[in-house]
């Protein structure tokens, strides 16, 4: 996985709140056997029309956001599916940080998998992150990892907790499998004691 | 020892590793798979040459995009469909998985088939690549959706990289009134939590209500957890528990069967274990409800109205304005008067034999509105060969209801089953998400005895009035 450090982009703001995975990438994108190229989905159904054709008031279509790679969201983003396609088409797409008061289990996890920042803010830092993002392609946020930092195009400085592990792994852009293999022998042990305590597993 | 929650006994006896912070190595007993979120899995084990650590613990079954109409046993027709299913039969076999192929009469929607195959065991944790794993949770097992990455971790070193989550108990007290089913609790703990009110939680179901529950009752209530945003729910196993059980293909035998017994016993949580929030619901302030948004946190009793977005609060007052303008509704509209074009019965919800019991008995001698599009989708092919040799497929059949094979169907919209833009859908799924069911379709939720009143009434019905 590629080393996660600094983004300094283009923040595009989606307030509205419990935007679901279904909202994320549709269902009808499901088919694929590969993770790559969904970025042309992501949003399909807010972003294009039904028969073709771009839908220019949705925020990814306007011409200051069509770089965005962050953006700022309303509550609860990600709920629904556990369908890894929707960090899947973040990613594609180019967005490497999503920043909300609240994110849904499993949409969160899937994040930092695929090398993509899910940043918690208290609602008071959402909002005045919301306004910046407002502004438009010249306001660029920049989001600084090492520093838990996420400051505004005009200089406020806000500061986020991460899981120290998962903080860790973006960062050096470990794998989990890799990781885990290496405590391979406490899985064998475990093995071997839950074989003998519940042997009907 | 301090007294501890059904969740905490599960986790600590699941821990292979703890690091310092906390970070835990969980160990998973049985990982369910199913054809749309594990393709990318395999094909990254293959691609680091790693094997599937423990294939007798995973279990195999195509769902999502299968047709359910009778001619799928001729193939299926959509390329990508069939290259997905087509990828999943070739994982089973070339990694030595439990695997039940679409034609197989025990195929069906992977956590219907999980439980009724004896795979899903009080104690035990269990994943799946699917949000509504948390259904297996009603065995009193720690089940929890993942991402296809983690799909492939359970795969290749059959643990998970975890922290706790924080407990929460929802208890539900005293009897449910007549036409009050497992749906509609579960929908009406979802209307006071809020779909991110059990973010960070795991969700102990309790009460005399709870206890009530059949097995399909309850696999009812802990597969909506996901909706109020839990990690998983549980219920602790019983009598009713191990009844349900006991002679299933793969639950134990024998001495390991009075073995198991002795360790679920014990699965329960402590007088005095602390909760971090509890929820109470009376048994009998619950009505049979249906949601009116696109969020399954909106939810009112059948007898209320459409509410005005102003009266929400917060980020929730644009939210409603976008749900009620999508679902075509107005602001003090009658619920009982919103009218249907379609209805579908089925899912991991509700497609269990007692949902199509409790849908017939409603149906029964009667037909549905005329024009109605009206389906039912069982959950796996068992549940429809018991359906049909106890007659209840006849009373659909009768009643203008299409009888399909099984799979999870309309209530994703992978597979043709859909819905048409403005097509209003009442559905015993568990999401009304915009576009859920098709581009543009508007799906209420409810009961399977509440979408059988709708079908016959053509309109949201209070089941009550056809009782």
């Amino acid at each position: 996985m590629e080393k996660f450090d600094k983004v300094h982009g283009v923040a595009a703001p989606m307030p509205l709140i419990n935007i679901d995975t279904d909202m994320i990438i549709p269902k009808v994108h499901l088919k694929t056997i590969k993770r790559s190229g969904l970025g042309v989905v992501l949003f399909d159904e807010m972003r294009f029309h039904e028969h073709g054709g771009e839908n220019e008031d949705f925020v990814l279509n306007k011409p200051a956001y069509r770089n965005t790679e962050i953006l700022v969201a309303g509550d609860n983003f990600g709920c629904g599916s556990s369908r890894e396609h929707a960090p899947w088409a973040i990613k594609d797409f180019g967005i490497k940080v999503v920043i909300s008061t609240s994110f849904a289990d499993i949409f969160f996890n899937n994040c930092f998998k695929n090398g993509i920042l899910p940043i918690v803010v208290e609602e008071e830092h959402h909002a005045i992150l919301m306004d910046d993002a407002h502004k438009g392609e010249n306001a660029r946020m920049t989001v600084h990892l090492e520093d838990q930092q996420v400051t505004t195009s005009d200089g406020i400085v806000i500061e986020f907790d991460i899981d120290p592990h998962r903080k860790h792994c973006l960062l050096n852009g470990l794998d989990d499998i890799g990781l885990t293999m290496e405590k391979d022998h406490h899985i064998d042990k475990f093995e071997n004691h839950a074989s003998q305590a519940r042997p009907w597993v | 020892m301090s007294p501890k929650t059904l969740y905490d006994k599960i986790w600590d006896a699941h821990v292979a590793h703890e690091a310092d912070d906390g970070t835990c190595l969980l160990y998973i007993d049985r990982h369910l798979v199913h054809e749309v979120t594990s393709p990318q899995a395999f094909e990254g084990l293959r691609m680091a040459g790693r094997p599937v650590r423990a294939p007798e613990k995973t279990i195999a079954v195509p769902d999502h995009n299968v047709p359910t109409t009778p001619d799928r046993v001729n193939g299926i027709e959509n390329p990508e469909s069939r290259i997905q299913v087509e990828a999943l039969d070739k994982n089973a076999k070339d990694f030595g998985i439990h695997y039940y192929p679409v034609n197989d009469v025990r195929q069906g929607i992977v956590h219907i088939v999980g439980p009724e195959q004896g795979w899903t065991l009080p104690g035990m944790t269990v994943v799946c690549g699917d949000s509504h794993t948390a259904t297996h949770g009603a065995f009193g097992a720690l089940a929890h959706g993942i991402g296809t990455s983690e799909v492939e971790h359970v795969l290749a070193t059959q643990t998970l990289i975890q922290k706790k989550s924080k407990n929460m108990k929802v208890e539900i007290t005293g009897k449910l009134q007549p036409g009050v089913t497992a749906k509609d609790i579960t929908l009406a703990v979802i209307g006071e939590t809020g779909t991110a009110g059990g973010t960070g939680y795991v969700i102990e179901y309790c009460g005399e209500a709870i206890r009530d529950l059949s097995m399909e009752g309850r696999m009812t209530v802990c597969n909506m957890a996901i909706e109020g945003g839990a990690r998983a729910g549980l219920i602790a196993p019983d009598e009713t528990t191990y009844e349900y059980v006991k002679g299933r293909p793969h639950a134990p035998k024998g001495a390991q069967w009075e073995a198991a017994l002795n360790w679920w016993k014990t699965l329960y949580t402590d007088d005095d274990a602390h909760f971090d929030k509890v929820i109470t619901l009376r048994g009998e302030d619950i009505a049979p409800v249906v949601t009116w948004g696109t969020s399954p946190e909106d939810v009112l009793p059948i007898t209320a109205t459409v509410p005005n977005p102003e009266d929400f609060e917060g980020g929730k007052v644009d939210a409603a304005r976008r749900s009620i303008e999508y679902m075509g509704l107005e602001a003090g509209q009658k619920l009982s008067d919103v009218e249907i074009d379609t209805v579908f019965i089925g899912s991991c919800t509700n497609g269990r034999i007692e949902d199509l019991r409790a849908a017939a008995k409603i149906l029964k001698g009667k037909k549905i509105k005329d024009g109605m599009r009206a389906m039912v989708v069982p959950g796996s092919g068992l549940v429809r060969a018991q359906a049909e040799e106890e007659g209840l497929a006849d009373i659909f059949k009768e009643a203008g209801f299409e009888w399909r094979l099984a799979g999870c169907s309309m209530c994703l919209a992978m597979n043709p089953d859909q819905l048409q833009p403005g097509e209003r859908c009442a559905a015993t799924s568990n999401r009304n998400f915009e576009g859920r069911q098709g581009r543009g379709g508007r799906t209420h939720l409810l009961s399977p005895a509440m979408a059988a009143a709708a079908a016959i009434t053509g309109r949201l019905t209070d089941v009550r009035e056809l009782m």
